[in-house]
């Protein structure tokens, strides 16, 4: 065994024995160090000859890189048993809760209005929006309700007070979407293609029935649309709203004063163990009201009913919310309790698109 | 509308099934709301024979009967049952009415099972008259005479076997509100045959003692004819039982042989009659307007005080009848009735209306007459009607007296079989068109076409394009497609203030809000602390004290919501709203709010230590997130001029110039006490609309200037007067260098009595950091120094203030 060796095998055993960075770096020192023993060998080297000085020259390099590395190894095995100590006093209860965050939601009513938005934006329907105190012409008579008609009374109509001396008729909560066809055709002419979803108000409060509701109105006119056009789009809405393979609509006649034809439109649907399906089962549910704008309802917005026509629709946003999402009480949508808006509420980054489907 | 099967084959010859007839009737517009089928609730009921009836070994009240039953009909073998029966009139040999085990009994709402009563086997029910619903009679079963044919199904027997059909009629359909009409629409469907009805003209045999006249004014407008005969030597009991059948079974009460025949008039063929009493009035009558004033005992047994200009038919005395609505109890008919007088007049639809409505009055005349009559069928319908009371009643008729005419309703439109293909979208063939409107009762000539008499609601041509459409069967409709307005991708749709509508209230959802809606109208309490109140938002008819007038603004409806929610336990909430608010009671008149309201605390307690009571700085960030994600600038002025229900000292109002953007703050503790809300509460409302729009609207972004110069970071800290507000020492210390200065923070502030001890009284210490950012050359010492006593220097000439030593 050469010193060098013995050398070797001195600081090897040193360095493995060190207990701490403080002891590692006595080591060092004494080993590689300025006044360190292999320092001081290298020293020697100058008095040797130029053959021993190879031959030992090249073994001190080798065993200085070797004592070095072990050096850096020891030091870095050392760290991380102190890291390792300290984390073990680190320990905390992860099973805590994490630090509260408030959880907003959108209504359904507004995830619904959006939903829509995405439906009939894709068909080429702009969203029209207009006043929720209308006057009686754009409520009534504009859409073929003239004061004596019948359907007046059947509207439940909530009247604004007139002041004293004011002979005008009193002003009317709309009753419906419908007066938002007049004023959209009013302002853009034909063609036109809108939806128009937003506040109604009946006179009536029970189990079914809340004194404000929604509606969406739709409108498409052009120069050759045909209620075939009409059963198509409600089609391609129900299906695509409904987030069903298939669906089936069917038309009854009806009587709508700004419409003619008029068609109240069922759809196919089950009721098995409380759960409604579309699009399958033997029953019919009956989802809206439609037909092709009367000719007076064209002529009274200020569109030529030679040139034009086109259908209409109106469909209550608040039934169709409780159809697709299973809510049971319409009431419960202007309460407010907190419980309610958390079930059925969404959140605010499930904004409907067609592209990843309307709902999650 | 209610009619039974019966009586629309009285006027429909058809064979098809009930089922094919109400959904042909749906289908037609005529949508069927309930069908009673007595075959389905009462077809297991038979006729039985009770073969013996022995007491029951172990109870006194309870027999038992050996019945003789025929499940199969008359024509099979009997078969013996075993039944206890708890009727007194149970006896030996007693025929009665008999059902199976296995039969639901709609009286009771029980299915019949086998059972063992008292140790006693018993397989059935002997049955009771309101045990099949036909009574109240339950004081023993039914007992049938002798010769009721054995096995037979007793609905049949008892001429039970009618179903009623209820139909909703649409307004514009008065000929659907008699029998006739639908049988039309059925016939013009193909579903059978209409019957002639043989109109003939009964002679009068003297003049009628009692004389109409209309007045001028109601000739020209509300009763255009009036027509009417006397028939004397009357008998007027009850009408006859198949008569009475019919009327019970759609609801109506058999009164008399000439108030029922006026009934079946009104039903079957939409054309109401009215019977008086020629002994109880005085002289003719007269048609007339109302002075005011006038009182009527109605036959609904209520007075009736009458307004100027409402219709009334008065004798020479008093008036007898409300005109088109209601007779008069006094002039009414009744057992004693000898001498009668049948009116048939025509009424115009929009004064019986009026009238209607403000003596609140529903009856099956007004409801008709309002909606439609058929004018020209006023005479012949007095004609067939004077037939129908001599056949049940005997006597003798008059002469028709009548005033005025029947109203000239006639009018053609042009008929184009295309334009029916072109709306609806359907090829009908040009012949079955025709062939529709001529069974519908039109007149067709060349391209005109002429609608019958008692089709009011026919206005045009599109409305030929309904009936044809109609009948033809929408449910027959195949979808086309609608073709895209322009080819390719959809552009966007969305208004820039409906983009922002959306970007706040999912800004406020994902903010940790839950999103209300509430109503648009509250009581008239809250609307008033809120700006509101007034008579011009005042709704006339309110549907209850809560709902009286338009919300001035979200926050009073949000406020209730989180009283009610607090007094279910939900003590933190966050609620918002995005809806209209009313500024006036003129269409228009409303604006777009988007209102966030915190109360209680931040958060649940935890172990963190994370609860806090909100304040307004919790408001104002939320209000500036949402003011940021719907595009409004950067740099917004912040005043005190807030409305009074917040806070005086903690609220403020963000806008841009005299431009409001929002308010945020804390609500007064006054409204917070009115609403019943337990604070803290901090809230803000945005003006969404009020946002200005950016001026240039491009998706490029301007370019990103990133210095590689180090920026340095100065911290100052001032003394100023406690009023002195943090955004006007920034806002200074901002001017003091415009490219040098990137950003001034507030980061500190120290304020109360310890502060008054150390900085002297009425003082606080507000501590700013402000980035500087060179541009072109790296800063020196000697720079910084410049900057910084350049911003001193501003702060203290804006503020007062000075540098904390």
């Amino acid at each position: 065994m050469t010193a060098l060796d013995t050398l070797r095998g001195k600081y090897i055993e040193a360095i493995a024995a060190a207990a701490d960075e403080a002891a590692l770096e006595d080591v060092r020192l004494a080993a590689l160090g300025k006044k360190g023993e292999i320092s001081l060998k290298m020293r020697e080297l100058g008095q040797m000859s130029p053959e021993e000085r190879q031959t030992v020259g090249a073994a001190l390099n080798r065993l200085r890189d070797e004592l070095d590395a072990s050096l850096r190894a020891r030091k870095a095995g050392l760290a991380d048993a102190a890291l390792d100590a300290r984390l073990k006093t680190e320990w905390l209860d992860v099973t805590l809760p994490g630090r509260p965050r408030r959880m907003g939601t959108i209504h359904p009513v507004s995830q619904v209005m959006a939903e829509l938005t995405a439906i009939f934006a894709d068909m080429g329907f702009a969203v029209a929006e207009g006043p929720q105190v209308e006057s009686d012409w754009f409520n009534f008579d504009a859409l073929n309700i003239p004061p004596e008609h019948p359907a007046r009374q059947e509207h439940d109509t909530f009247f604004m007070a007139r002041a004293p001396g004011d002979a005008r008729p009193p002003h009317v909560l709309r009753t419906h979407t419908s007066p938002v066809q007049i004023r959209a055709m009013q302002a853009q002419g034909a063609p036109i293609r809108v939806i128009a979803p937003g506040r109604v108000y009946r006179m009536d409060m029970d189990q079914t029935h809340t004194p404000m509701f929604h509606q969406v109105e739709g409108l498409a006119i052009d120069r050759d649309i045909s209620m075939a056009n009409l059963k198509w789009v409600l089609e391609e809405f129900c299906r695509a709203f409904f987030e069903v393979p298939s669906v089936e609509l069917r038309f009854r006649a009806s009587h709508f004063p700004f419409t003619e034809p008029s068609a109240e439109v069922d759809i196919r649907c089950s009721w098995e163990g409380g759960q409604l399906k579309i699009g399958e089962g033997d029953g019919w549910l009956e989802i809206l009201g439609s037909g092709m704008v009367h000719p007076k309802v064209l002529a009274a917005a200020g569109v030529n009913p030679d040139e034009w026509q086109g259908f209409a629709f109106g469909m209550g946003i608040d039934r169709i919310a409780m159809l697709k999402y299973g809510i049971p009480d319409l009431r419960a949508f202007f309460e407010s309790d907190l419980r309610w808006l958390r079930h059925y509420g969404f959140a605010a980054l499930d904004m409907p698109d067609l592209a990843g489907g309307l709902s999650r | 509308m209610k009619f039974t099967l019966s009586w629309l084959k009285d006027h429909l010859e058809t064979e098809a099934p009930l089922d094919e007839i109400a959904t042909a009737l749906t289908d037609l517009g005529h949508e069927v709301e309930g069908i009673d089928d007595p075959a389905r609730t009462l077809g297991a009921f038979r006729i039985c024979r009770v073969i013996e009836a022995q007491p029951h070994p172990n109870a006194d009240r309870l027999r038992l009967c050996r019945v003789e039953t025929w499940p199969k009909g008359p024509d099979a073998p009997s078969e013996e049952v075993q039944v206890v029966c708890g009727a007194p009139n149970a006896r030996t040999g007693l025929i009665g009415v008999f059902a199976p085990v296995g039969t639901h009994v709609p009286g009771t709402g029980v299915d019949l099972k086998p059972g063992v009563i008292r140790g006693v086997e018993s397989n059935g029910m002997l049955c009771s008259e309101r045990e099949l619903m036909l009574s109240d009679d339950h004081n023993g079963i039914i007992d049938l005479p002798e010769d009721a044919p054995l096995g037979a199904r007793f609905i049949d027997w008892r001429g039970l076997n009618d179903p009623v059909i209820e139909v909703k009629i649409t307004p514009n359909r008065p000929d659907g509100l008699g029998v006739r009409g639908l049988a039309r629409d059925l016939a013009a469907r193909g579903l059978g045959r209409l019957k002639p009805m043989a109109i003939e003209p009964v002679a009068g045999r003297f003049p009628s003692p009692v004389g109409v006249a209309i007045s001028d004014e109601l000739k020209a407008r509300g009763c255009p004819l009036f027509a009417g005969r006397t028939i004397r030597g009357v008998k007027n009991g009850p009408s006859p039982e198949w008569l009475q059948t019919r009327l019970k079974a759609i609801g109506l009460r058999p009164i008399s042989a000439l108030v029922d025949i006026t009934n079946f008039f009104t039903i079957g063929l939409n054309r109401p009659l009215h019977v008086f009493d020629v002994a109880k009035i005085r002289g003719g009558l007269r048609i007339h307007a109302a002075t005011g004033g006038e009182e009527l005992l109605a036959l609904d047994g209520k007075t009736y005080t009458l307004r100027a200009g409402q219709m009334l038919i008065s004798d020479d005395e008093q008036p007898e009848s409300l005109a088109g609505i209601m007779g008069g109890e006094l002039s009414g008919c009744t057992e004693d009735t000898t001498e009668v007088f049948l009116e048939s007049a025509y009424w115009d639809p929009i004064t019986i209306a009026a009238t209607g409505r403000a003596l609140k009055i529903n009856s099956d005349a007004r409801y008709r007459f309002e909606r439609g009559v058929d004018p020209a069928f006023t005479l012949p319908g007095l004609e067939l009607a004077t037939r129908m009371i001599l056949d049940l009643c005997g006597g003798e008729p008059s002469e028709v007296v009548m005033d005025g005419a029947v109203p000239d309703t006639s009018r053609a439109y042009r008929f184009d079989p295309r334009r029916v293909v072109s709306l609806v979208g359907m090829d009908i063939p040009e012949a079955e068109q025709r062939a529709t409107l001529e069974a519908l009762g039109f007149t067709l000539a060349g391209e005109m076409v002429t609608p019958p008499s008692w089709r009011p609601d026919v206005q045009g041509e599109a409305d030929l394009v309904e009936e044809i459409a109609r009948v033809a069967s929408l449910t027959k409709l195949e979808g086309k497609p609608l073709p895209r307005a322009q080819a390719g991708v959809p552009k966007p749709i969305l208004t820039p203030v409906q983009v922002r509508e959306q970007a706040a209230r999912r800004t406020l959802a994902a903010l940790g809000y839950n999103e209300c809606v509430t109503y648009s109208f509250i009581d008239e309490g809250a609307a008033t602390l809120f700006g509101g109140g007034s008579d011009a938002v005042r709704v006339e008819n309110p549907i209850s004290s809560e709902m009286t007038h338009l919300r001035p603004d979200l926050l009073p409806g949000l406020l209730r919501a989180a009283a009610r929610n607090q007094a279910r336990g939900f003590m933190d909430l966050a609620l918002c709203e995005i809806g209209p608010a009313f500024h006036g009671g003129e269409p228009g008149e409303q604006h777009l709010q988007a209102t966030g309201l915190l109360v209680g605390a931040s958060a649940p307690r935890d172990p963190f230590g994370s609860r806090r009571p909100v304040d307004v700085y919790d408001a104002k960030a939320d209000a500036e997130a949402v003011l940021a994600a719907i595009g409004a600038p950067a740099k917004m002025q912040i005043t005190r001029k807030v409305a009074g229900w917040w806070h005086p000292g903690r609220s403020g109002v963000i806008g841009l110039g005299p431009n409001v953007l929002a308010t945020f703050g804390e609500l007064h503790p006054k409204i917070l006490r009115e609403m019943d809300v337990k604070g803290p509460a901090v809230a803000f409302t945005i003006l969404v609309a009020n946002v200005p729009l950016p001026k240039i609207k491009t998706p490029t972004r301007p370019a990103l200037r990133q210095a590689d110069l180090q920026a340095v970071e100065r911290d100052f800290a001032f003394v100023v007067d406690q009023g002195v507000e943090a955004l006007a020492l920034v806002n200074a210390a901002q001017g003091a260098d415009k490219t040098l200065i990137d950003s001034v923070r507030v980061f500190d502030q120290f304020t109360g009595d310890k502060a008054e001890a150390q900085m002297g009284p009425g003082k606080k210490s507000l501590a700013i950091s402000v980035r500087l950012q060179p541009t072109d050359k790296t800063l020196t010492d000697k720079d910084i120094e410049a900057v910084s006593a350049k911003i001193i220097e501003k702060v203290a000439k804006a503020t007062g203030a000075t540098l904390r030593g």
